[in-house]
């Protein structure tokens, strides 16, 4: 376990060492916060209520879901894409550890960091220049740290699971690119799923993306009664249980016909 | 466990696709893909003991990188056993490569955006050394390899020799009895590799470290090995020592007379009467080698008669170096007239 926590460390020191990609990471965040903001303000009019949102609900949810995001948020499919393209899993392979593990122990890295120093300081600023509504009940920012930990599983789990096709298609960028997108429409980051039509949300249902985005920024906006809350708990940790089977079964089969390339 | 290495019938066939030409042909590829079998290791065998420095050596495309692939576990062979360290490389994995080292000299295991001592301090732990270990065996290693001012610099930053000693400092870090060396020395300076080189001699006699190492430079091996293993498009060709290579191979020495004037191959021919010796001309001005059998009585008497009948200003005498021992091999394909 030391070397899985250790992990965590060096992504921190990684993270420091590209201090620049922080800054502007802050700036499009931003904007994008923004840009959203205004967007609804408009679309809302003199609307009191959407789908049961308000308007500064409305703000909540998308100033909550860009800083959830950025814990949530890792670039492993990348990593690993490119690291099997350059032969560099040779060397992972000859490590005692679980090469996917220290993956995620990676992605964590980097998430706790964006947590600490780019999260929590980001929603301070945005909370002064909109209006944006804090629960003050406890038991949601509670059942809110306890969605987006799911959230980060279950969108690591997915980019494991692009990664690693990787193996199999060799060139996969078109893949990892088609997931993003996926991820950023389906997930519930951009528009919330209960704005979708009727058919669209059932179909949502089957799918994992909605535990990514979507449920943490409804806990967090008191969007969800109490049994919804314990219903969208329940189906991020469905996901995250399922989503294991299909990586394992990918990932030996992988070993068995891995190619290293060059040398 | 005497044998360290042992490997059985091994081979590896990979499928390689190509590609057909022009835009056709690509559409073509869509469909059906044409592919081809190249086989990168035919069915070799050896063994290797424990304290043994290998050298395994081939030309390019030989299948070196291969054959260490699938000893370190990284491929899985298409045919044949290996048991390495007593383990089967692909079962019981984190034990096994716990009892590894391994370094390619293509590519770094360092991380790459770290100062040199984090990427050590994350392998300590995920080697599970302890501190003592750690301690006593680290700061030999550290200062037998000069790498002490490096620790504190990101791996980007090192020069490809410093890299170099940091990976191998790496490689060794849990004190394997087992070292795999991939071209290591690629790319170094004389210091470098020289300091490289009396490194593992320094720790194959104070631990008893196994090493097979592949090298294109063969004073590496010459420095190193006392066993060559010679392969060539996957076969083994040669397994043996490098001094009966030698013998074998080398047989003869070169005598080579720098002349004071200009001499003609019709004048020195007659000198060479009843002896088994031969003249080429040098590329330098009135330079002239004789080829001869390693024989005390033939050299002293080239010499006697080429100095008793003409003036020179300087003599050498060369055996032939390894290094072209091997070319010839290689050129050949065979050893001795024979495939191992
Ligand atoms: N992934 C691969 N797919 C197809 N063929 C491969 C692959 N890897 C290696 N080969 C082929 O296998 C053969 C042996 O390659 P290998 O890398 O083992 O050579 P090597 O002896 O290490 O050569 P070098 O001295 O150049 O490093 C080569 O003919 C190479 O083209
Ligand atoms: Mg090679």
């Amino acid at each position: 376990m030391a070397k899985y926590i250790e992990m965590i460390r060096i992504r921190f020191l990684m993270m420091l060492a590209y201090r620049t990609n922080y800054y502007s990471g802050i700036l499009i965040y931003s904007i994008n916060i923004g840009a959203y903001y205004f967007l609804w303000s408009a679309i809302y009019g003199d609307k009191g209520e959407i789908e049961g949102l308000s308007v500064i609900q409305m703000t909540t949810y998308i100033a909550v879901a860009w800083m959830a995001r950025a814990f949530y948020f890792n670039n492993i499919d990348r990593e690993i894409a490119q690291e099997i393209k350059e032969g560099k899993v040779a060397v992972e392979f000859i490590r005692p550890y679980h090469y996917l593990t220290m993956k995620t122990m990676q992605g964590l890295g980097e998430g706790i960091f964006r947590l600490g120093f780019f999260s929590v300081p980001g929603m301070i600023i945005v909370s002064l220049i909109f209006p944006i509504n804090f629960s003050a009940a406890l038991s949601t920012w509670l059942f809110f740290m306890v969605s987006i930990i799911f959230s980060f599983i279950v969108n690591t789990q997915i980019n494991l699971l692009t990664g690693v096709m990787t193996f199999f298609f060799f060139n996969n960028d078109g893949l990892i690119r088609a997931k993003r997108v996926v991820i950023d429409l389906f997930s519930g980051l951009l528009l919330p799923i209960s704005f979708y039509p009727v058919w669209a949300q059932s179909v949502m249902d089957f799918l994992p993306f909605k535990a990514i985005s979507y449920i943490p920024s409804m806990i967090f906006t008191d969007g969800f009664s109490r049994n919804e809350v314990w219903d969208a708990l329940l189906f991020q940790f469905v996901w995250a249980l399922i989503l294991i089977i299909p990586i394992q079964v990918l990932w030996i089969i992988a070993k068995r016909q891995l190619i290293v390339q060059g040398g | 466990m005497d044998q360290v290495i042992q490997v059985k019938d091994l081979r590896k066939d990979f499928k390689s696709h190509s590609s057909r030409p022009g835009l056709k042909g690509a559409f073509r590829d869509l469909f059906n893909r044409n592919y081809s079998i190249i086989s990168a290791v035919k069915d070799i065998s050896f063994e290797v003991k424990q304290g043994e420095m290998v050298g395994y050596i081939g030309e390019n495309g030989a299948g070196k990188s291969t054959s260490i692939k699938m000893l370190t576990g990284i491929l899985t062979p298409t045919d044949g056993t290996v048991t390495v360290n007593g383990m089967n490389p692909h079962k019981e994995r984190e034990k096994f490569v716990s009892s590894i080292g391994v370094v390619f000299g293509q590519r770094s295991q360092l991380w790459w955006d770290i100062a040199v001592q984090e990427s050590f301090k994350l392998l300590k732990k995920v080697y599970n050394v302890s501190d003592e270990d750690y301690e006593a065996h680290m700061t030999h290693v550290i200062d037998s390899l000069d790498i002490g001012p490096l620790l504190d610099k990101p791996v980007r930053k090192l020069s490809l020799g410093q890299r170099m000693r940091c990976e191998l400092a790496a490689a060794l870090l849990h004190n394997p009895p087992l070292l795999f060396l991939d071209e290591p020395t690629i790319g170094l300076d004389v210091l470098v590799k020289l300091k490289i080189r009396n490194f593992l001699k320094e720790i194959n006699e104070k631990y008893k470290t196994t090493i097979l190492l592949t090298t294109h430079d063969l004073t590496d091996i010459e420095a190193l090995c006392e066993r060559v293993i010679m392969l060539d498009e996957g076969q083994i060709i040669y397994d043996g020592k490098l001094a009966n290579l030698r013998s074998n191979w080398g047989e003869g020495k070169q005598i080579e007379f720098q002349f004071a004037e200009e001499v003609t191959k019709d004048e020195l021919s007659p000198l060479m009467k009843e002896l088994d010796a031969e003249w080429t001309a040098s590329e330098r001005k009135n330079v002239w080698v004789a080829n001869v059998v390693n024989e005390e009585h033939v050299i002293s008497e080239v010499i006697g008669r080429v100095v008793a009948a003409h003036r020179i200003t300087d003599v050498k005498i060369h055996e032939i170096s390894t290094e072209e021992i091997i070319r010839n091999i290689y050129e050949e394909g065979v050893v001795d007239g024979k495939i191992y």
